[in-house]
């Protein structure tokens, strides 16, 4: 998205905004001001229920987030604890707005219209600031075709059935239903999320449906203190097809923030989905996110994860290839500088027979900065003639700089084909020397060697400006000061 | 006025290991030479030492360039003012494509300022790729090679052919070319001679290394010197390559009183052997 200076005004901004206010109180209210289902309501009450059982994973003794310890992961585990120390929830605001203020005078906001290229290249666009919408737009021909895509307080009005059998009922859920060793069962942010959710989108592609054009979205957070607790519903029905272009920003660049999300994206059968998030937070923002997929018999999913932001991240994602004949892609593109942390854990679940899944993670990393990669390929007994495979590579710049990778495989069927490996080292010399003998600087022929690094998974981004803002993201972060 | 290669004295080790022990050589703009010698006499070490791989450290000795000192520099720099080596071993860079990569170089060679600026302005697309369509229709290089990731899964023929395609590109003054033939057919070899004859002219100045002469059918040098135990012991004319293609290198070996070393990693053991025999 190019950021101009030109402001938009489509609805209210959240009228309702209280410091560290994550009371079941203020749940009541949320829930009461935005007129919401009865149903809707008692989700997030019992996700407070849980919110409140569980400990934030950094201060509790007991591992809840590492249910299988080893060593390994206790060691990998422990350096993001140990960076989480200086998060505190109370800092934060959630939010409510009411859709009966329309009348409100907006309050201006600090995210920029997506320019008219953009939607000219684009089958609809939102944005949501803060929590709260400030831009929809669905092209004519996307709409006639039966596709509904809005922003998720209005399509709880709108579509309250979808809302109501998809949200947090399958995919991401306070009790992780599936059992991957490596994502935590239960997750006190995501029992966070549930119980304060705000913003977020949804996406229906009816049976049949062919979108050919992008579908965008813009998360931004602009003032010092918010949680963003967005929602990200995709659901494409049998033999559609879809992309989706999902980027998370900072307004503005110093202002510190909160990310709590949640990703569900459910493929029919022979649906074909792919889904791109490109995290561009500033380096003040916490980043919480758990994100699962469930691909149905004979469906595509091509997913790919940017992680380029934030002061800390953790991200869960999980792909649960429940149908058979179901092919899922997950790859990562992650650049870490100064002592930004990133940490993810990927789980691909081999449910049906006949499923196949290939991850790739590529990672840079600069000065101080840590990222964690933990991946489980994970067959259960039903999952014959599974064809799995998971790579982890990462390219240490700097001394300081330290990157664990741990993959896994937990089999239970006989008939499989699973490879898996990981690699982490420096940047090559032999690479930079062949290149410096063809005349580029030692700084260009980095360079060059973390775009080929990152190619393949760059390479699966359909949209070029989006391709070009990483390409520039990357630049900045090679060439920023140590 | 010519750019000129003056190599004196040169004395490089690897892994305080002495390779190159005392080197002269002079290669001038429009020249050819070829350098001969056995696998492990330091053909390939004194190749990377030029061109400034920092695993091989100089001990003594000095080079220039027309004039300019180049050991303190770094290796863009010396590519900079001329200076380019076709690698034995050519390095794969995956997911770099070899149009980005050239025209990175080429804008960078051809660029003004002289200390390698970070900022190298790239030449327009469309001249750069009149110029590389036009180089490799050239060279018969295949024009889907432009898309393909550097050395990446390229047979040994590619490779080679991806070098002196580098070459053309790059328009040195002085070219050392290390075992552009080896692990090749007799048709490649073949190709790759056409191609490198094609960019010999008074502007190119050319060092061939090879330790098997049948490259020099194809591109027949003026000067031929023999590399034994880091010395260069024997220069001459075309007579010299004949005699080390009809006697192999015994004679000279027991001439200058020198063993032969078995190579410690050796590759092509058996091309050498039966050049000897
Ligand atoms: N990178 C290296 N590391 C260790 N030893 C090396 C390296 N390069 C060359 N050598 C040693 O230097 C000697 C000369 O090797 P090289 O220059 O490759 O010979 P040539 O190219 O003539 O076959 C050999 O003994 C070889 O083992
Ligand atoms: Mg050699």
């Amino acid at each position: 998205m190019q950021l101009s200076s030109e402001l938009i005004q489509t609805r209210p901004r959240a009228h309702n905004v209280r410091t560290g206010d994550f009371s079941r109180d203020f749940v009541e209210e949320i829930s009461r001001c935005q007129d919401e289902p009865k149903w809707m309501r008692e989700r997030r009450l019992e996700a407070h229920d849980a919110y409140q059982s569980l400990l934030m994973p950094h201060t509790a003794d007991d591992d809840e987030w590492r249910r299988k310890v080893d060593m390994r992961t206790q060691d990998y585990w422990r350096r993001t604890k140990r960076n989480m120390r200086g998060f505190n929830v109370d800092d934060y605001n959630p939010a409510a707005f009411s859709a009966l203020d329309a009348s409100e005078t907006p309050a201006s906001s600090g995210i920029t219209k997506t320019q008219a290229e953009s939607n000219e290249e684009s089958s609809g666009v939102i944005a949501i600031e803060d929590g709260s919408p400030v831009e929809s737009f669905v092209s004519k021909e996307t709409e006639r075709k039966g596709v509904y895509f809005a922003d998720l307080n209005t399509a709880l009005k709108e579509r309250p059935d979808l809302v109501r059998s998809y949200f947090m009922t399958k995919g991401v859920t306070t009790e992780t239903q599936l059992r991957s060793g490596n994502i935590p069962l239960r997750n006190k942010f995501d029992a966070l999320h549930g119980a304060f959710w705000q913003g977020g989108y949804l996406l229906h592609v009816p049976k049949g449906v062919v979108v050919e054009v992008p579908l965008r979205v813009f998360i931004a957070l602009s003032e010092s203190g918010h949680a963003d607790l967005s929602h990200t519903i995709i659901v494409a029905d049998a033999d559609s097809k879809v992309t989706i272009l999902e980027e998370q920003v900072s307004s503005n660049g110093g202002v510190a923030g909160f990310h709590c999300g949640a990703v569900e994206i459910f493929a029919g059968q022979n649906a074909d989905i792919t889904y791109v998030q490109v995290q561009r937070w500033n380096q003040q923002v916490w980043n919480f996110s758990t994100q699962r997929a469930i691909a149905g018999r004979d469906s595509r999913l091509c997913w790919v994860s940017g992680t380029l932001g934030s002061r800390l991240s953790k991200l869960n994602q999980t792909a649960a290839l429940e149908g058979a004949g179901s092919n899922v892609q997950m790859l990562g593109l992650t650049f870490t500088h100064s002592r930004q942390h990133v940490d993810v854990s990927t789980a691909q679940e081999h449910i049906a027979p006949h499923t196949s899944s290939d991850l790739l993670y590529r990672t840079v990393l600069r000065d101080r900065s840590q990222t964690a990669w933990s991946g489980n390929i994970y067959v259960y007994p039903d999952g014959q003639h599974t064809d799995a495979y998971q790579k982890n590579d990462n390219l240490v710049l700097s001394d300081r700089a330290h990157a664990d990778t741990l993959p896994g495989l937990e089999i239970q069927a006989h008939e499989v084909r699973c490879t898996h490996g990981a690699t982490a080292g420096p940047i090559d010399k032999e690479q930079v020397f062949y290149l410096m003998s063809r005349g580029l600087s030692r700084s260009q022929a980095e360079k060059m060697i973390v775009d080929g690094f990152f190619e393949p998974v760059m390479d699966r981004i359909p949209l070029d400006s989006v391709r070009g803002e990483l390409q520039d993201s990357i630049t900045q972060k090679l060439a920023a000061a140590k | 006025m010519s750019d000129e290669l003056v190599i004196e004295d040169l004395h490089v080790s690897v892994e305080d290991k002495p390779i190159i022990k005392g080197l002269n050589l002079r290669i001038k703009q429009g020249e050819i030479h070829a350098l001969m010698g056995p696998n492990g006499s330091g053909k390939s070490t004194l190749s990377n030492a030029l061109m400034g791989h920092p695993h091989y450290e100089v001990d003594n000795g000095t080079v220039t360039f027309n004039g300019t000192p180049i050991l303190e520099l770094e290796s863009n720099e010396r590519a900079r003012l001329g200076l380019f080596l076709a690698f034995q071993y050519p390095t794969a860079i995956p997911g770099v494509t070899m149009a980005n990569f050239l025209r990175m170089a080429v804008s960078s060679v051809r660029s003004e300022s002289s200390n390698g600026s970070e900022t190298t302005e790239l030449i327009p697309m469309r001249e750069f790729r009149r110029e590389l369509r036009a180089k490799m229709k050239q060279l018969g290089v295949d024009e889907s090679f432009a898309r393909r990731y550097l050395n990446d899964g390229f047979s040994g023929g590619e490779k080679k052919r991806a070098e002196i395609l580098q070459l053309a590109m790059l328009e040195p003054k002085v070219a050392i070319l290390d075992e552009t033939d080896s692990g090749l057919d007799i048709d490649a070899v073949r190709i790759v001679g056409e191609s490198v004859n094609q960019l010999i002219g008074p502007n190119l100045g050319v060092l061939i290394i090879t330790h098997y002469p049948r490259l020099l059918n194809y591109i027949r040098p003026e000067y031929v010197h023999v590399l034994l135990d880091g010395r260069i012991v024997e220069s001459g004319g075309w007579e010299l390559a004949e005699l080390l293609e009809e006697k192999g290198y015994d004679p000279i070996r027991e001439k200058y009183g020198i063993a032969e070393t078995v190579p410690e990693t050796d590759g092509e053991a058996e091309e050498s052997s039966a050049f000897r025999g």
